[in-house]
């Protein structure tokens, strides 16, 4: 049994395709550990095995009879009458529904800590956060309740859990997947994504999920299926190190690792340059006015009216709605919506949103600058290794600051993994925890970005898996 | 005090009549039993996302190449955000700055805009208000949500009530023809609302404006501005101020309230909709839209114009494209006759007999061949037979169909042409009606209508009324 959970997706979908293991052993034997979670990272299971290889997907995803909450009060109770076509996709590529993975609320936060239904927590140290939004299916893979998992990355939400957590967590390029089904947080950033054991089943994962969606008119698919990575080495690939990104703001122990893999990268024949991003740095402040913008818009159907929750109320309609939504929204989903209907309202909307799509749009222009000259951008996934439960849930600001190096990509549209690169003690001591490594590549440069994290990826030899010898 | 100018602009909504609505596959209806056409698209369930309908695209298209509109080679869809339960999802899909069709014309008036965007769901209030505030219960409708609809905002350019119905009749003849939408105003595929305001004549600045709402026929539309124009030229006349609101039209008495307290003006707080791309039409689909369009009323009534119709009667044929063409068909098998008289047989008489008839055919659908009506108003024209015989014929026509010349025959209904006889059938009528021949003498030109009446009765009206008058006076000597 145990064998069989040690197995990475590919190589149990290569052992189950040859009969050397049956599908519904590995299934079962996934379904018996999904119900050992003692990290809250399941909002709901099946009753019985999945029929299929199992994948742990994250709250967000609309599923047909299966309870959808995108960990909000709100949508408690809801079952959707529909399968988003990345489940569908998944499904159509021989792989079943695990569960529900728990998530911030609205998949806003970098925590977990934002879910109605109480945080998951880091399988590392459960008194630390598994990142958000997509803690929960960070939380599952690293925490061996699945194989795999699927989340969405809005401004990090899926490389900063998966860095946080120790795994491969990878944002397509925006229109790589099909956002059908998946419940809106920003729109024009949303993007669905892997989070997985290694790079390889990342590109496995990306193979299924990808394509055009007749559904969603803003996905166009990759120019061509991705292959699973084989490159050993990066030699003339030219990596380049943000100047903008990687000065302020970082741990001591989150750079050390960083610098470490600089240095592995020319180890593997890979060269290296520091390159200007000279707006890179103004990416948190405009993320913080379009997603909650477009949030403001998207959150604004849950009304208590058609489905989900509804509060009670005596009085009218109005009244109904501001009840349901004042008890239905958490507290930073509230944030947000305010945040949003503020930048949007007349005579602020050029002040604000107007000003951050032209930072947006600067941004993706400085990355178009960069891949003219460079194949790859690099950076730490998050300024820190997990942090403590509650220790910046006071601090809305500090805690927008962990998506520091992810959002630029988001915000560019572009590629960016996350892959395990070692261990570090957090700042206040205490046994070490994993750090991320962030590359980056132009849009649907996905092979390229998949084919260099490997080659890293077989380098670090990253094996430490939480509880065990930290040694 | 100047006279005050009437300024009038229209915002039109017309529903298009695609085989499904703008977002989403449900099915347009109207009618049906409520929620029954919906999807998790149209109720804005979690998740879903909106994908254009292109028939409503090349809809749009063609009304647009209809009024002449400049078309957007990418134009955008942006979110208008408001609560109410017509809308599930809080916002509506519609266009702000960049609409699919720009400055455009029909007839006289000039097109702002046309953009495309989705209708909200039908709201029925339970209770005596019939409105939202103070009804016992709500209910909603999805059916018509997301309905695909473009709104046609023209410039200020109407100067009256009766000019703005008129005109708001030309484009929903207009529409009709391009066979996009019902465009029914009862059924609310057509709606118009009115922008109104007063100036002194011969200024060039716009006075403050009020919309006008809920006008559902267009003699509800031309009322309404009638009644708003009066209140608001009493209102400066006497030193008042209008003040920009939203008015509700009542059918039921013709008044005006309303609708909402300027406390309550919404901020749409539009933005670009991020879940659809721009609308960049082909050249294939504009070259559709150009050479699919039908000859257009005002096209056509002007054709007609110059044809030598009178005006009224050239509107009311290029307004029904059937009995159009068959006017055309006929006038052109009856070449020597002008177009006009042509024209008058097809708007006068024979409606009248088809009419008469029970009025369900048509020109077109009657039984009566273009050539055999073109050959009833030649023989009418050469006083084969009389006006009065001509239209016994067309009933049997309208009737039986056939040809005209064969049922003069039958029924005997020649024109008199031997003079000698109609000459003593007059002289036997003066006998008989001594009063009138003296009224005439006297200089009683209407007493004629008696002694023509006799001469028409002998005769069974194959007299020709003229040569009959003639014979009158000359017999009198007046």
């Amino acid at each position: 049994m145990a064998d069989l959970l040690d197995l990475t997706v590919a190589e149990a979908a290569a052992k189950i395709e040859a009969g050397e293991i049956s599908r519904a052993e590995y299934a079962a034997a996934w379904h018996e550990a999904a119900g050992a979670d003692e990290l809250n990272a399941y909002l709901w299971r099946p009753d019985s095995p999945p029929d299929g290889i199992p994948v742990a997907v994250k709250d967000i995803f609309c599923v047909e009879g299966v309870p959808t909450t995108a960990g909000s009060r709100i949508l408690e109770g809801y079952e959707p009458p529909y399968t988003a076509t990345a489940v569908r996709r998944l499904a159509d590529a021989g792989f079943g529904n695990l569960g529900k993975t728990n998530m911030d609320e609205f998949a806003m936060g970098s925590s977990n800590e934002n879910s109605a239904y109480g945080p998951a927590l880091n399988p590392w140290d459960r008194g630390r956060v598994p990142g958000g939004s997509s803690g929960g299916s960070a939380a599952v893979v690293a925490g061996g309740l699945a194989p795999c998992a699927i989340g969405t990355d809005t401004g990090g939400s899926i490389r900063q859990p998966a860095s946080l957590c120790g795994i491969v967590g990878l944002k397509p390029t925006y229109g790589a997947i099909s956002r059908y089904g998946m419940i809106a947080f920003a729109s024009s950033l949303d993007q669905c994504g892997p989070l997985t054991r290694d790079v390889t089943d990342a590109a496995m994962l990306l193979g299924a999920l990808q394509g055009k969606d007749p559904c969603d008119t803003t996905s166009v698919g990759l120019p061509e299926a991705p292959l699973l990575p084989e490159r050993e080495n990066l030699t003339g690939l030219r990596f380049a190190v943000p100047a903008e990104l990687s000065r302020d703001a970082v741990d001591a122990g989150v750079r050390e690792v960083f610098e470490a893999t600089l240095a592995r990268i020319e180890e593997l024949g890979g060269t290296l340059a520091e390159v200007s991003l000279p707006h890179a740095e103004h990416g948190i402040s405009a993320y913080y006015v379009i997603a909650p913008a477009e949030a403001s818009s998207n959150l604004a159907r849950y009304d208590g009216v058609r489905y989900g929750m509804r509060a009670e109320s005596s009085g009218d309609v109005i009244e109904m709605y501001e009840r349901t939504r004042a008890e239905g929204f958490g507290p930073e989903v509230k944030r947000r919506i305010m945040l949003g209907t503020y930048a949007l309202s007349s005579g602020y909307y050029e002040a604000y949103y107007g000003q951050a799509q032209k930072v947006r749009t600067k941004i993706a222009g400085d990355f178009a600058a960069a891949f003219a000259d460079f194949d790859l951008v690099v950076t730490p996934t998050s300024p820190s290794v997990a942090f403590g439960l509650g220790e910046k849930t006071d601090d809305p600001l500090a805690m927008y600051l962990n998506d520091f190096f992810t959002v630029p990509m988001s915000l560019a549209g572009i590629p960016a993994i996350s892959i395990p690169a070692g261990l570090a003690e957090p700042p206040g001591g205490g046994p070490r925890l994993p750090v991320g490594f962030q590359i980056a590549a132009p849009a649907f440069g996905e092979q390229k970005l998949l084919d260099a994290a490997y080659a890293l990826e077989r380098a670090i030899a990253f094996d430490d898996r939480p509880g065990g010898d930290d040694g | 005090m100047a006279e005050l100018e009437a300024v009038i602009g229209l915002e039109i909504h017309v529903q298009l009549a695609t085989r499904t609505k703008m977002f989403c596959g449900c099915e347009l209806s109207f009618g049906d039993e409520p929620n029954v056409h919906t999807c998790p698209v149209c109720l804005a369930h979690p998740g879903v996302l909106p994908v254009v309908n292109e028939q409503a695209i090349r809809y749009a298209l063609k009304i647009a190449a209809a009024l002449e509109c400049e078309v957007a080679p990418r134009s955008i869809f942006h979110r208008k955000n408001y609560f109410y339960p017509d809308s599930p999802k809080a916002y509506q899909i519609s266009q702000y700055d960049i609409p699919i069709a720009g400055a455009g014309r029909l007839g006289d008036v000039r097109i702002h805009r046309a953009h495309l965007e989705e209708d909200a769901a039908k709201m029925i209030h339970v209770g005596e208000s019939g409105r939202i505030h103070g009804s016992g219960a709500s209910l909603v409708d999805f059916n018509r949500g997301g309905t695909p609809l473009v709104e046609i905002v023209t410039e200020p350019d109407l100067r009256g009530a009766a000019e703005a119905a008129a005109w708001a009749r030309l484009l929903r003849e207009t529409v009709r023809q391009l066979e996009v939408s019902d465009v029914n105003m009862e059924e609310g595929s057509l709606r118009v609302d009115a922008n109104v305001s007063v100036r002194p004549a011969g200024s060039e600045e716009l006075g403050t404006k009020t919309e006008l709402k809920n006008m559902n026929s267009f003699r509800f539309l031309e009322r309404g501005i009638e009644a708003e124009l009066a209140r608001q030229r009493e209102l400066v006349e006497s030193g008042g101020a209008v003040v920009q609101e939203t008015l509700h039209f009542h059918p039921e008495d013709g008044t005006l309230h309303p609708l909402r307290s300027k406390e309550e003006a919404h901020d749409y707080r539009y933005f670009p909709e991020p879940d659809l791309v721009p609308i960049a039409p082909s050249e294939e689909m504009l070259r559709e839209a150009r050479e699919s369009l039908p000859e257009l009323p005002a096209a056509r009534a002007s054709r007609y114009g110059e044809m030598g119709l009178a005006e009224d009667v050239a509107a009311l044929l290029a307004a029904d494209p059937p009995t159009a063409e068959y006017f055309e068909a006929t006038a052109e098998a009856a070449a020597g006759i002008e177009p006009r008289v042509v024209a008058n047989w097809v708007t006068g008489e024979l409606a009248a007999a088809l009419r008469q008839d029970g009025g369900e055919a048509s020109a077109s659908e009657s039984k009566i061949e273009p050539a055999a009506l073109a050959a009833l108003v030649r023989m009418a024209h050469e006083k084969k037979v009389s006006h009065g015989s001509a239209k016994q014929v067309l009933a049997t026509m309208v009737a039986e169909g056939g040809d005209p010349a064969a049922i003069v025959e039958r029924e005997g209904l020649a024109q008199i042409s031997d003079s000698g006889e109609l000459e003593s059938i007059v002289a036997a009528a003066i006998e008989s009606n001594p009063e009138a021949a003296e009224q005439i003498r006297a200089g009683n030109g209407k007493a004629i209508g008696a002694i023509v009446g006799a001469v028409m009765k002998q005769t069974k009206g194959r007299a020709d009324g003229g040569e009959v008058n003639r014979l009158i006076r000359e017999q009198l000597g007046v």
